[in-house]
């Protein structure tokens, strides 16, 4: 088990004639994920990858012909937007958007869309989702990973990684790790995704890795105190950032009150989420956690 | 993106909202005639001299004085033209004026506070308005929450009446008052959506002895993300009012922002960029900057990055840590060498790379002869970074 993607799931590449499209979707095959399908307007018919992958002129189209239900999305951020709402409309169940700098004003429109529509968005601005050994959608690097039991969910990416390594390194593998992104709108929330790993029963403890700006960790955390079972390890990034100046994502700036490193750390801790000073010590709390 | 108030309000003055106008200079040789023309073309003996800086606060710094005749406008220009700026928001080191806005005069009877953003828990934009204008809302928020009216807005559908009305009413106008206001607050959410904004701020909207509603101040943010389809408000921006070493980043596609501390730091991510200046912390030293290098760090990004965390003479010490994942580690590691090379090694470096190629990498910071110090682990790093910067 695992969650939002597996070994079934058929893959999309929205945006797979772009170079980033090309290097991922050829990336996602090699660890073993099942790319079905890429969707470039204009270069319906063609094939690509080695004649592995079919292009489509749209999603639905290529839904119809191969029943695609995951997308993957690598289209430039002046179309990202559309990319998404596409997606949704076609019918697609969970939409993992990469790219990087879609416009506010656009997010906040396809929220509103995929909410009503029931897809599962993932993104804007992240790395993916990877179930290892399994299918990895995104752009993550497969090898770091290790089959386990850990459930790890992240707002940025080079930092998933870096705990995915440290549980590696305390013998400790993983069920799913998710990149849910920066943005100060997306898709899917820290505590959505703390709610499915609550829910699967292959997922022994979970890490949650937040920084600051915004109050996600805070309404996951306040939810998790009372509805997940499972051992949890926090960190929150950005602990000596100055105050109103955005730190690279979007959405990470301090603008008063809650959304401080301090009070995020602070708040995880009251409800029960053992809360990592240092980032080095994520691998080691969560091996403490799951000895407990 | 930050714009000046009068850049704001040409704007809102598009859109259709009535605002407090004039014309700036930037010479004070131009004080007088500025000055002049203001009284000229709107009528008006009595002026308002505002310094335009991206802060808020000015008013109480003494960037904004009310003039109420020529010789005391030319006294307040050219004191205010070249002074160094502190208020809550530049921080202590202040903010150089080097443009003045020369406005008219209102004769005030209310002041009123009106702000659309994005709520980020709701997913939706917020409209607030609130009866006490002039102050910082944050104080009226805490203090008087009741005097804070808000509307969230649906992004399909846009702002409605009833919700121009609700916010009108809120601020107890009535007549022809009333139907202004709510002119204004369809134009400015209009505005808001049609640039782009992250915040548009309107703080005081003011009521006029004569019983007009007109923008007093204006503050306008922009989403970076978007200017892609704002040519003429990018080209707005100002680079006088940022950090030049930040501008000097961005044109390498660098996400830089420089701190007091000595400790430089050059990373992949943004989030394990904050984690590394946190450790750096933890481990008894002082970050010297964020620095983000981005998804495709090449040796070229990386010498550009190296050598602008160098320029900064506060660093004694400079930290890499890159998590290779699409970014390969040996790239990143021809990339120091390279640097190194080319700039001289004017401080110790210390190296932490791991993920992709990281072995490979490790081979070419061996062999190249560089004298780097070769860490393992973030802890590790951070605490062999500090150790160098403070000499030890």
């Amino acid at each position: 088990m695992s969650i939002l993607v597996n070994k079934d799931s058929k893959i999309i590449v929205q945006g797979i004639t772009g170079s980033e499209g090309q290097f991922h979707a050829g990336q996602m095959l090699e660890y073993g994920t099942q790319v079905v399908a890429g969707v470039t307007p204009g270069k319906g018919g063609q094939q690509t990858l080695d004649n592995r992958v079919p292009v489509f002129n749209s999603v639905e189209k290529a839904l119809e012909q191969t029943g695609a239900d995951t997308s993957i999305i690598f289209v430039p951020p002046p179309f990202a937007a559309e990319a998404v709402i596409e997606a949704s409309y076609a019918g697609i169940k969970v939409v993992v958007c990469i790219t990087e700098g879609v416009p506010v004003h656009d997010m906040v429109k396809v929220k509103k869309v995929v909410d009503q529509n029931g897809t599962r968005l993932i993104g804007p601005n992240c790395p993916g989702i990877i179930t290892v050994d399994e299918c990895k959608l995104g752009i993550m690097p497969g090898f770091i990973c290790k089959k386990g039991n850990i459930g790890v969910i992240s707002k940025s990416g080079t930092l998933t990684y870096e705990a995915i390594a440290q549980l590696v390194n305390v013998g400790l593998g993983q069920t799913t790790a998710i990149g849910i992104g920066g943005d100060p709108i997306i898709g899917t929330t820290m505590k959505d995704c703390i709610e499915l790993f609550e829910a699967d029963p292959d997922t022994k403890g979970i890490v949650v890795i937040g920084e600051i700006g915004g109050q996600m960790e805070i309404e996951a955390a306040r939810w998790a105190k009372d509805n997940v079972s499972k051992p949890m390890v926090g960190f929150i990034a950005g602990q000596t950032a100055p105050p109103g100046r955005r730190m690279g994502h979007a959405g990470a700036i301090v603008s008063g009150g809650d959304d401080t490193a301090e009070a995020k750390m602070r708040i995880l801790g009251e409800c029960g989420i053992a809360v990592a000073e240092s980032v080095a010590d994520i691998g080691n709390l969560m091996k403490a956690a799951m000895e407990k | 993106m930050k714009i000046h108030e009068y850049q704001a309000k040409k704007i809102f003055a598009n859109f259709g909202m009535p605002v407090q106008d004039g014309y700036v200079f930037e010479n004070i040789e131009e004080a007088e005639s500025t000055i002049r023309r203001v009284q000229k073309d709107f009528n008006t003996e009595d002026v308002v001299v505002k310094a335009q800086i991206h802060a808020g606060g000015r008013g109480k710094g003494g960037g904004v004085k009310y003039s109420p005749n020529f010789d005391k406008a030319i006294q307040n220009a050219k004191n205010i033209l070249g002074m160094n700026l502190v208020t809550h928001q530049t921080g202590e080191k202040g903010q150089l004026v080097r443009k003045v806005y020369v406005t008219e005069a209102f004769d005030i009877a209310e002041e009123y506070y009106a702000a659309i953003t994005l709520d980020r828990g709701k997913g939706m934009d917020v409209f607030m308005i609130s009866s006490e204008g002039g102050v910082e809302i944050e104080k009226v928020a805490a203090e008087t929450p009741e005097k804070i009216v808000k509307v969230w807005i649906d992004p399909l559908l846009g702002m409605k009446s009833f919700q121009a009305r609700k916010l009108a009413y809120g601020l107890n106008l009535s007549g022809d008052a009333f139907k202004a206001a709510m002119k204004i607050f369809m134009q400015m959410y209009h505005a808001y959506q049609s640039i782009d904004a992250t915040i548009v701020e309107v703080n005081p909207l003011i009521l006029t002895t004569d019983g007009r509603i007109i923008v007093l101040d204006a503050k306008v943010n922009l989403d970076d993300n978007a200017l892609f389809r704002h040519k003429d408000i990018s080209d707005m921006r100002d680079f006088d009012e940022e950090d030049p070493m930040e501008v000097e980043a961005g044109k390498f596609s660098l996400n830089y922002i420089k701190l007091d501390g000595n400790v430089g730091c050059m990373v992949n991510g943004a989030g394990l960029a904050m984690a590394t200046m946190d450790i750096i912390k933890l481990a008894g030293g002082e970050p010297a900057n964020f620095l983000d290098v981005g998804g495709t760090a090449s040796a070229e990004t990386v010498k550009n990055g190296f050598r602008i965390i160098l320029s900064d003479e506060n660093v004694k010490a400079v930290l890499i840590n890159i998590f290779g994942g699409i970014v390969r580690c040996d790239r990143v590691a021809n990339g120091v060498v390279q640097a190194v090379k080319e700039l001289g090694l004017k401080v110790p470096v210390v190296v932490r790379l791991e993920g992709t190629n990281a072995k490979e990498a490790q081979g070419i910071l061996a062999k190249s002869g560089v004298d780097i110090i070769p860490a393992i682990g973030m802890k590790d790093a951070a605490q062999k970074v500090v150790n160098v910067a403070l000499g030890n």
